[in-house]
């Protein structure tokens, strides 16, 4: 009874230190931040035209080719290949500008409607396009066709919509690849900035390969003010809440930061996540199984111990 | 020359040359241990453990580690994590072990402060249990340095820093324990040897001698009883097991260590698999960047009691009050002047300078991590400064203890 009582003591003592130097002080040190579950709402007022709007797909599919959005994107699934490689385009524009085959599953519909009508606005990035600066978005607006331009647009996003997989046969790899790939490697997954590295049999189609993965790094760079971070291990540096609520609005943690937020839609967010796992802790499912058995394991091992001593001590008291 | 016959058995054989039947009796089965002992003398034995497996994990680690700066965080965050089998497996033990054997220690010692077990024959245990807390931290802190994180960078950068001892400016000194202006390709190379060759060596032989200071006083019990070693284990010897007030150390109370370990155990498995990251500071796992401060910088945990003695005083002060946080413990035996050789509970002021002290390194553990600002600063200076004066209070304390 004694020792159970010098046992509470010692297990009191011991939480009371874990919960000061773990939990409270860790959340004195990084401020909260709400999740608001991808819901974009500060977009609400600017994208009501079209969200009220029944899209079309193919008048959508007009829209997107003479609109302008192919003259940048390119739409593999529609037989729409890139106008330029994809160093190039970063030198033009910073960064190069996504496929759109899967645009329609991975983003979130009402982001789509605001991103097409005013990109700035909604990657949330304005402090970086102010008048004042002289610098423009290298995305610009869609300004319409000559129709109703709500209209216009609700009938793009039925076209992506119409053209994406669905959300079941989206995978975690591929939500990332759209949503991240351009601006962050991935170094323990093969990802660099140009996509997977392919392997080359001669070590001089390796270096040309590094070389330009090195000058699309340079317009990155000169794009974002810095290289975005390799992704490799920060679902594990940053923790899952806090990289789910980056994504969502990366302004929240990081003011002022230059990477946009995405606009992923909620389902797309836990698979990037989940892609990120795989990179930073791809044991963990292992780690789980094994770790059960052991436990049970240590548990068997403390009853036959009990009991050994009982048997030991029962000469002795 | 001893006077050799041919052997009858293997035990024979080895009896004549090693004496390992004599052996077996100093260290084991007659090696009397008290009966009114409770589970908090398992401890040593936990941390022994617990040292082993540090070991065991280190050499599996080692296998793969890679001391150079361009690949150390690789070679931890990807080989060893993602591409070994079980790699995973023994980062984690060796982590968390690291953790935990701080956890134990502390317990360790402030048992041995409340029953008084470092007084009337037993300094020796308590010296070199401190010599042991020392080379510890030693090692701890070289092997946080290994996976060249961003920790591991500004950690290094800090603590290495106090070696210019503030205004005595010894940049020198710095510069040769770094072998260079700033953490680099040197500094950790030296603190590879440190961490997997010259601690763990000191370590292996201050646990000897910390053993060896252990066997003539014999260990203390929970009640300050005066117990005649030789009268009490006679009795045993004669068959009054019961009667007798001490037992052997093997198989007697060796099974309850065992007990207590094994349910230790479960404790610890469940932080390996479940609860690390406690262990593994998700800052470490941004790779090494000499031109990006982190926000906050800290050590592990169990440093962070001295690291908060050192910061709420100007450089100077605090790296005098650091210097005497580190050695005043080792002098404990002879800044308590009472001979009373009995639990706290039954030591007057004492008492309460116990739990005080306790409760008051709990406060410093905590504030050496929050941020030093508004509240906690003014909190840290006041719980640094009763630190330091109930040390230098200790002495008339205990002075005119009544005999208990
Ligand atoms: C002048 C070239 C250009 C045109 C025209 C253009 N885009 Fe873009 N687009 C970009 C660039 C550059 C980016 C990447 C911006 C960034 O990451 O900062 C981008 C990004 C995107 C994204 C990803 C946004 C995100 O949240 O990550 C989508 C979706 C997109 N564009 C759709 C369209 C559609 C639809 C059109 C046609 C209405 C279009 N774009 C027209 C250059 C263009
Ligand atoms: C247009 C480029 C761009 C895209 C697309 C982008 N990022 Fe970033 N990201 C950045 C930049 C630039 C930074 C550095 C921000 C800073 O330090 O201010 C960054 C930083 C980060 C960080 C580190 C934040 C921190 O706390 O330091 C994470 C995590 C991250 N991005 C995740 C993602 C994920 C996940 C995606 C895809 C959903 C993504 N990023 C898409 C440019 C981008
Ligand atoms: C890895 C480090 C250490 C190991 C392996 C270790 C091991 C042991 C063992 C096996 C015992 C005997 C059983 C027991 O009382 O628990 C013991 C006793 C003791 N240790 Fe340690 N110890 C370590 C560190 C320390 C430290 C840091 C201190 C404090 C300064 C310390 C002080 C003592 C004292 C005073 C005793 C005697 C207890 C008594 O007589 O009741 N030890 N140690």
């Amino acid at each position: 009874m004694k020792e159970l009582k010098i046992l509470a003591v010692v297990i009191f003592f011991t939480l009371v230190t874990y919960w000061l130097v773990e939990p409270y002080a860790h959340g004195v040190m990084h401020k909260q931040v709400d999740s608001k579950q991808f819901a974009y709402s500060d977009l609400d007022e600017a994208t009501k035209g079209v969200m009220s709007k029944k899209g079309d797909a193919t008048r959508g599919k007009d829209l997107v080719v003479n609109g302008g959005c192919t003259g940048c994107h390119s739409i593999t699934v529609a037989d729409i290949p890139a106008t330029m490689d994809a160093v190039t385009a970063a030198s033009s524009y910073g960064v190069n500008p996504p496929d759109l085959s899967n645009s329609g599953v991975v983003y979130d519909a009402k982001f789509l409607a605001a991103l097409i009508k005013n990109p700035a606005q909604a990657l949330k990035v304005e402090h970086k396009f102010t008048p004042e600066s002289g610098k423009m978005h290298p995305m610009v607006p869609f300004y319409g066709m000559g129709g109703d331009i709500d209209q216009e647009v609700a009938d793009m996003i039925a076209y992506f919509q119409s053209i994406a997989v669905s959300q079941d046969e989206l995978t975690p790899e591929m939500a990332y690849e759209n949503a991240c790939a351009r601006c962050h490697s991935m170094k323990y997954l093969n990802w660099t900035e140009l996509g997977p590295k392919p392997s080359f049999k001669t070590e001089i189609e390796s270096l040309t390969y590094d070389l330009k993965v090195l000058e699309y790094q340079d317009s990155l760079k000169a794009y974002m003010g810095k290289l975005p971070p390799d992704l490799s291990m920060q679902a594990l540096a940053r923790g899952e809440t806090r990289a789910r609520n980056f994504i969502e609005d990366p302004q929240s943690y990081l003011e002022g930061t230059a990477m946009p937020r995405v606009g992923v839609n909620a389902q797309s967010a836990e698979k990037i996540i989940t892609y990120m796992f795989d990179s930073a802790d791809p044991k963990r499912e292992q780690r789980d199984t094994i770790g059960t058995y052991v436990i049970y394991f240590s548990i068997l091992l403390a009853i036959l111990a009990i009991l050994w001593k009982k048997e030991v001590w029962r000469d002795l008291k | 020359m001893a006077n050799f016959t041919k052997a009858t058995s293997v035990k024979d054989w080895l009896n004549q040359r090693l004496a390992i039947e004599k052996v077996e009796k100093v260290m084991a089965s007659e090696y009397w241990i008290p009966k009114n002992i409770n589970f908090l003398w398992a401890m040593g034995m936990i941390l022994a453990v617990l040292f082993t497996l540090l070991v065991i994990s280190g050499i599996f680690l080692l296998m793969y580690y890679q001391p150079n700066v361009d690949t150390a965080f690789v070679s931890v965050n990807y080989t060893i994590m993602s591409e070994v089998d079980f790699g995973w497996l023994w980062r984690h033990i060796h982590a968390v072990a690291s953790s935990v054997t701080f956890l134990i220690i502390y317990i360790h010692m402030f048992t041995a402060i409340y029953y008084g077990s470092y007084k009337k024959g037993r300094e020796m245990i308590w010296v070199t249990g401190m010599l042991l807390f020392i080379t510890f931290s030693a090692e701890a802190f070289s092997g946080y340095m290994l996976p060249w994180g961003q920790m591991s960078y500004w950690a290094g950068m800090v603590i290495t820093n106090i070696f210019s001892l503030g205004d005595l400016q010894f940049n020198g000194l710095v510069e040769w324990i770094r072998g260079d202006y700033v953490p680099g390709q040197a500094f950790l190379n030296r603190f590879f040897m440190l961490h997997v060759f010259l601690l763990p060596l000191a370590i292996m032989g201050l646990i000897g001698l910390h053993f060896a200071a252990l066997r003539i006083p014999h260990v203390n019990n929970q009640d300050g009883e005066e117990i005649d070693f030789e009268a009490e284990s006679k009795k045993y010897l004669d068959g009054d097991k019961k009667g007798s007030k001490v037992m052997r150390f093997a198989n007697d109370f060796m099974s309850k260590d065992i007990m207590v370990l094994a349910i230790f155990l479960i404790f610890f498995f469940y932080l390996v698999f479940f609860h690390y990251t406690f262990a593994l500071d998700p800052v470490n796992l941004d790779p090494a960047d000499g031109l990006v401060t982190p926000a906050h910088i800290y050590p592990e945990w169990y440093f962070l009691w001295s690291y908060e003695i050192l910061r709420p005083f100007s450089v100077n002060i605090g790296l005098i009050a650091f210097g005497f946080a580190q050695v005043i413990f080792l002098l404990l035996p002879w800044l308590d002047r009472s001979p009373n050789t009995v639990p706290a509970s039954r030591r007057g002021l004492f008492k309460y300078w116990f739990w005080l002290m306790l409760g008051n390194m709990i406060a410093l553990t905590a504030l050496g991590k929050l941020p030093p600002e508004g509240m906690y600063s003014t909190l840290g200076l006041i719980s640094a400064l009763l630190f330091i004066v109930m040390w230098l209070a200790l002495p008339f304390i205990t002075k005119n203890e009544k005999k208990a």
